[in-house]
């Protein structure tokens, strides 16, 4: 077990990770989710060992590991940008660790050319990394990772800077590969569906502070405020503020009454985020918010069409199946339904997610 | 064909081409005293002196034969290349470690320390003549090829440390924390891992030092006797009583430029980034 114990990393004057807490099972699938800059390196170079935490102690297995240089702890690192030992061939890069740790000749070739077979590198072991495509460069970096066996494994973005076929393909099979070494996998990511597509627990990162753990699909479905709901949405959910008085919410003006369930929500104001496939412009058969609004622009990606809209002074995207043909500058009407919506209160605490959702996880 | 159209260039001026022109004088200004030096050197000093020719009378290889059996002529090349290749290597020595803190650790005044390395360069070695003879002198140095190689370091230092900065800059710092995640330590990391990488701007650095070295006089000259007299000290001193030997001195001259175009020719393809201080 890993734990990271009120972590603070202070730069200066400011915190780069500021009273951090995390507890990481063996065997494990965490996703480190944030923006750039949000810290998610920063923290995974204290966990490596990297950089010494200002506050905070790291507990691995039971023992701090503060103290203990990079070359003595068993982990692996790999990073966004394709980092191998240019003048090596591939072999020799996948080997390093091993030939380090002191293995035999025939017990690394044997676990070289197994991990070479898994990652599809096989005919490329007599070449130099630079004579390899990005995505052999960073499968090289990954194999290297997993023949170690290290029990605290750190993949900063592994996956962004490789074509989006090779991509999809990899981020199946890794959690898999890492999953079968037992080691505690730390995967670093900017963006919200590859989070959900790993599965596992992820940990939202808001500058500098973890804003929730947990299973990933419950901190995508209940986010505990309103920075990880962002966090977890992309696009970005769109924002409005309500006036609920009674059973009812009034929005500009725009009246709709509130399911049964959010009914007993103290009357105020409120703040409601709208995840952008909720945004309907199709009238649907449940009784509605109805707004209306001008279209600013529309993005067409052949299956889907991400449609911005917009409403005095909000922006808001629609995400909507199949391609609508809408005209820019139009004022049409669009569809919001109150069991879709995410309540927040005064201080960005959720009160309510959409309540089919409650039932489900909680 | 071409040579029959440019006569009659004038007269039909659509067919000029002067493309010719600017290679043509870009080699000639170049390449002249070279060419003037290795005529020379396969002439009799009595050629040189009575007539004009672009091409000796008599070619003769005499000149090379007294520079290759005459020990005060070719003690000057070993000494020469004794003190160079000291200076070479006591330089790589204490610069790689040096660039490699400047290009990777932040510490007080770094920045400071890192410019102050330039401001020796900026003396012409004449100022550090008297100085280092005279500190030579009390501790029994001179005349040694390490005495000349430690001058030369107090300038070729600096530029090593410069130039290795500026290609080890160039090197991701992720290389060397990846392997110290693998279980480096730093010596070996710094040797199997690092200098492999760096090995160009080591290259080009080499041949900074022995450029420096090979051609300063000055330094050399002052803090040299006989025994560790090198050779283009040799070649200011060929007044004998018969006058100059004008045919030794061009072919001790051509065997001079020879190591250092040997050298040039493995270094070509980074020498540019080398006057950038690797910084391109």
């Amino acid at each position: 077990m890993f734990e990271l114990k009120n972590i603070s990393k202070k730069v200066g004057d400011g915190y780069h990770i500021r009273d951090v807490s995390l507890r990481l099972e063996k065997g494990s699938l965490n996703v480190l989710l944030g923006p750039t800059l949000s810290g998610k390196t920063t923290l995974m170079r204290l966990m490596a060992g990297l950089d010494k935490p200002t506050e905070g102690d790291i507990i691995f297995n039971g023992e701090s590991v503060l103290g203990v240089p990079v070359q003595k702890r068993n982990i692996a690192m790999v990073y966004q940008q394709f980092i191998n030992y240019p003048a090596m061939t591939v072999y020799e890069n996948i080997a390093s660790p091993m030939r380090i740790s002191g293995l035999s000749k025939s017990d690394i070739d044997k676990k070289v050319r197994s991990a070479a077979e898994l990652m599809k590198l096989s005919e490329f072991l007599d070449r130099t990394p630079l004579n390899l495509s990005g995505g052999q460069q960073q499968r090289t970096a990954l194999a290297r990772a997993l023949v170690k066996g290290a029990e605290l494994v750190l993949l900063d973005e592994p996956l962004a800077n490789l074509d989006y076929k090779l991509r999809e393909e990899l981020r199946v099979e890794l959690p898999r590969l890492f999953a079968e070494t037992g080691a505690v996998l730390v995967y670093a990511t900017t963006e919200p569906h590859e989070a959900l597509l790993l599965g596992g627990n992820t940990a939202t990162l808001s500058e500098g502070r973890i804003t929730q753990f947990g299973k990933s699909i419950s901190v995508h479905n209940n986010p505990v405020d309103l920075s990880t709901a962002q966090i977890f949405s992309d696009p970005p959910m769109n924002m409005l503020n309500v006036k609920k008085s009674n059973g009812e919410i009034e929005f500009e003006g725009e009246k709709a009454s509130l399911p049964q369930e959010l009914v007993s929500l103290p009357d105020g104001n409120y703040k409601v985020g709208v995840r952008p496939h909720h945004i309907q412009l199709v009238k649907p058969s449940e009784d509605t918010l109805t707004v209306t609004a001008k279209i600013a622009t529309t993005e067409i990606t052949g299956s889907e069409s991400f449609i911005h809209i917009e409403k005095s002074d909000y922006q808001w995207v629609a995400l909507t199946h199949g391609v609508h043909r809408v005209d820019i500058g139009e004022t049409v009407p669009v569809y919001l339904n109150p069991s879709d919506f995410f309540f927040f209160d005064g201080h960005d605490k959720l009160v309510a997610s959409p309540a089919r959702l409650q039932g489900e996880n909680n | 064909m071409s040579n029959t159209s440019l006569m009659s260039g004038s007269n039909t001026p659509t067919k000029l081409n002067f493309k010719w022109v600017t290679p043509t004088l870009y080699i000639v200004f170049l390449l002249l005293p070279i060419y003037w030096l290795v005529n020379m050197s396969f002439k009799t000093n009595q050629e040189i002196l009575s007539t004009f020719t672009l091409f000796p009378d008599n070619p003769t290889l005499h000149n090379y034969a007294v520079i290759l059996t005459d020990p005060s002529w070719y003690n000057g090349y070993i000494n020469s290349m004794i003190y160079v290749a000291l200076n070479t290597v006591i330089t790589l020595s204490v610069a790689l470690p040096a660039a490699y803190a400047f290009s990777r650790y932040r510490f007080l005044g770094d920045k400071h320390l890192f410019f102050w390395l330039l401001t020796n360069r900026m003396a012409p070695p004449a100022v550090f003549a008297l100085p280092f003879f005279q500190l030579y002198s009390s501790f029994g140095l001179i005349d040694t090829h390490i005495a000349v190689a430690l001058a030369h370091c107090l300038f070729s230092v600096p530029l090593a440390v410069w130039i290795l900065e500026g290609f080890m800059s160039g090197i991701p710092k992720e290389i060397d924390e990846t392997a110290y995640i693998d279980g480096y330590s730093f010596p070996k990391f710094f040797v199997k891992i690092f200098m492999p990488l760096a090995s160009s701007g080591i290259g080009v650095t080499a041949f900074f030092c022995f450029m420096f070295s090979w051609v300063e006089l000055l330094l050399a000259r002052t803090l040299t006797v006989t025994d560790a007299k090198p050779i283009t000290a040799t070649m200011t001193r060929t007044v004998s009583a018969s006058g100059l030997d004008w045919g030794v001195l061009a072919a001790a001259g051509v065997l001079t430029i020879i190591p250092g175009a040997l050298v040039i020719y493995f270094v070509r393809n980074y020498i540019a980034k080398g006057f950038a201080l690797g910084r391109v």
